[in-house]
């Protein structure tokens, strides 16, 4: 249908209309720049070097943290679901790190552990394992119990039963999971680099919020937009693809 | 054919056998499901569960597995079994070849195929289960659970909720890959004919005073020429 891969470009080009025509109203660059007045920023600052620099180490963090996040939220999602009785231990826990603001722990991150990286990713890891483990825990109770019979009849070994009889099963939520995961993260990386690390996105966006330079901070903001952009088609869609090929054969 | 009578008396029934059961008692949250319940296989027999709804027959056969072990009591099981579910229970996300093979990490292709063969799936190796008819895919459950040469194979209402003409002809293709691999069998039914087509012995599951008995009346023991000939 070619009229459906025209509406994701229409509504792009449909929200550009509206930043020009905030921009014209506004009348004033130094606070809504318009859309071609970033160029030459864009241009000068990956000239420099400096842009790529603060994208991959902001890059760096959100990979850190979304596989830490997932691997412990797939981990204690799947005991959690699986057991009951670990589920009545541990979800009091789980509703008090689901329910605690992230600054709250990125600053008590900041405070215990000292400014640094392992705080940084430590800080954003434990703001997702609640959201992810949630997730997972749904999908470790539909578990189809005959599959699991199955697999217990036949002697498979647990790591022949994870990997071809509980993760395919599990696949629509940990993709949900990792969806929601990457969308979290790198706003919860950008606001830990604002409050305590010299390098990365937020950290320049934290610079020219001082010098008061808006169409830096956006220049900054949206080429990691574009970058998380990038990974969803690049990555995440194949990978969803791949996933549900059985579904549609 | 059965337990020699001699061994049985002897040394008791559990000490002979491809499987020995000896269960004290089941219950479920405090309702007795199960009494006590012994018996064993011997290699090559084919052994009928039959009994009333709701009885515990499908309890029993879990616990035989070994899928429940929440019971009183004790199970001496062989290395290899294979389990027919009511239900397929296929893999649907790999191919028909994979089920065989994921389930049975040593199998070969060639032995898959060759297990697909027997039950009549040549050509259909690469297609997902959702791809298959509802009885192709009994089929390949029957497939699965030969192709590990079982030294015990547990069946649970097998043929049930299939047509007549379907159920003939798995009762027919599940009768020859006894009769071919022979493994010892515990099968539950609930329909007469499959009871005296495949099996040397009938067990029954009668109501006790704590959960279900095995009924000695309708213990009987019969020789099949077919099977142990063969
Ligand atoms: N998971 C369970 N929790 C509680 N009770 C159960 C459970 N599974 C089975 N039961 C009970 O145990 C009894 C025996 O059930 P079972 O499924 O073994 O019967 P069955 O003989 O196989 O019956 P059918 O011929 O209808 O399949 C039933 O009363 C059932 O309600
Ligand atoms: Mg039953």
């Amino acid at each position: 249908m070619p009229t459906c891969r025209f509406i994701p470009v229409l509504s792009i080009t449909g929200l550009l209309g509206v930043w020009i025509t905030a921009a014209l109203l506004t009348g004033d660059p130094r606070i809504l720049p318009m859309p071609f007045d970033l160029v030459p920023g864009f241009v000068r600052e990956i000239s420099s070097g400096e842009l790529p620099r603060h994208l991959g180490a902001t890059l760096v963090r959100v990979l850190w943290a979304f596989v830490l996040a997932m691997g412990l939220g797939l981990a204690l999602g799947l005991a959690m679901g699986r057991s009951p009785a670990l589920n009545r231990w541990l979800d009091p826990w789980l509703v008090i790190f689901l329910n605690l603001p992230a600054l709250v722990l990125i600053v008590l991150c900041y405070l215990w552990i000292g400014l640094n990286e392992t705080a940084a990713i430590l800080a954003v890891t434990l703001n997702k394992v609640p959201g992810v483990t949630t997730v997972i825990r749904e999908g470790a109770r539909a578990l189809d119990p005959d599959l699991d019979a199955m697999a217990k009849v036949y002697r498979m070994s647990w790591y022949v039963r994870l990997r071809h009889v509980v993760l395919p099963q599990l696949a629509p939520f940990v993709i949900a999971a990792a969806r929601s995961g990457v969308a979290v993260i790198w706003k919860i990386v950008l606001v830990v680099e604002f409050l305590g690390r010299s390098s990365g996105i937020g950290f320049q966006i934290h610079l020219y919020f001082q010098l008061f330079d808006v169409p830096m901070v956006m220049i900054y903001a949206f080429s990691f937009i574009a970058v998380m952009l990038l990974a969803e088609w690049v990555f995440l869609q194949p990978w969803e693809r791949r996933v549900a090929r059985w579904r549609w054969a | 054919m059965g337990i020699p009578a001699t061994l049985g008396a002897a040394r008791g029934p559990l000490e002979v056998g491809v499987i020995a059961v000896d269960i004290r008692s089941k219950t479920f949250g405090g309702n007795a499901v199960l009494g006590p319940v012994s018996f064993s296989i011997a290699p090559g027999e084919t052994v009928a569960l039959v009994g009333p709804s709701g009885i515990g027959k499908s309890t029993l056969l879990r616990i035989v597995a070994g899928v429940d072990t929440q019971f009183r009591g004790t199970i001496a099981r062989p290395g290899a079994m294979a389990m027919v579910f009511q239900d397929p229970t296929l893999l649907p996300w790999r191919s028909a070849m994979d089920n065989l093979r994921t389930v049975h990490r040593g199998l070969t292709r060639q032995a898959a195929a060759r297990a697909m063969a027997e039950t009549g799936l040549t050509g259909k190796e690469e297609m997902f289960p959702g791809q298959l008819s509802q009885g192709q895919r009994r089929r390949l459950a029957l497939a699965r659970a030969f192709a590990g040469q079982p030294e015990l194979l547990i069946m649970d209402e097998p043929f049930v909720s299939l047509d007549a003409e379907t159920a003939e002809t798995m009762l027919a293709l599940t009768e020859n890959l006894i009769a071919h691999h022979r493994p010892a069998t515990l099968f539950v039914t609930h329909a007469q004919n499959e009871a005296e087509r495949l099996a040397t012995r009938i067990l029954t599951l009668v109501p006790g005073p704590e959960g279900a008995v095995l009924g000695t009346s309708c213990q009987r023991f019969r020789v099949r020429e077919k099977h142990t000939a063969g």
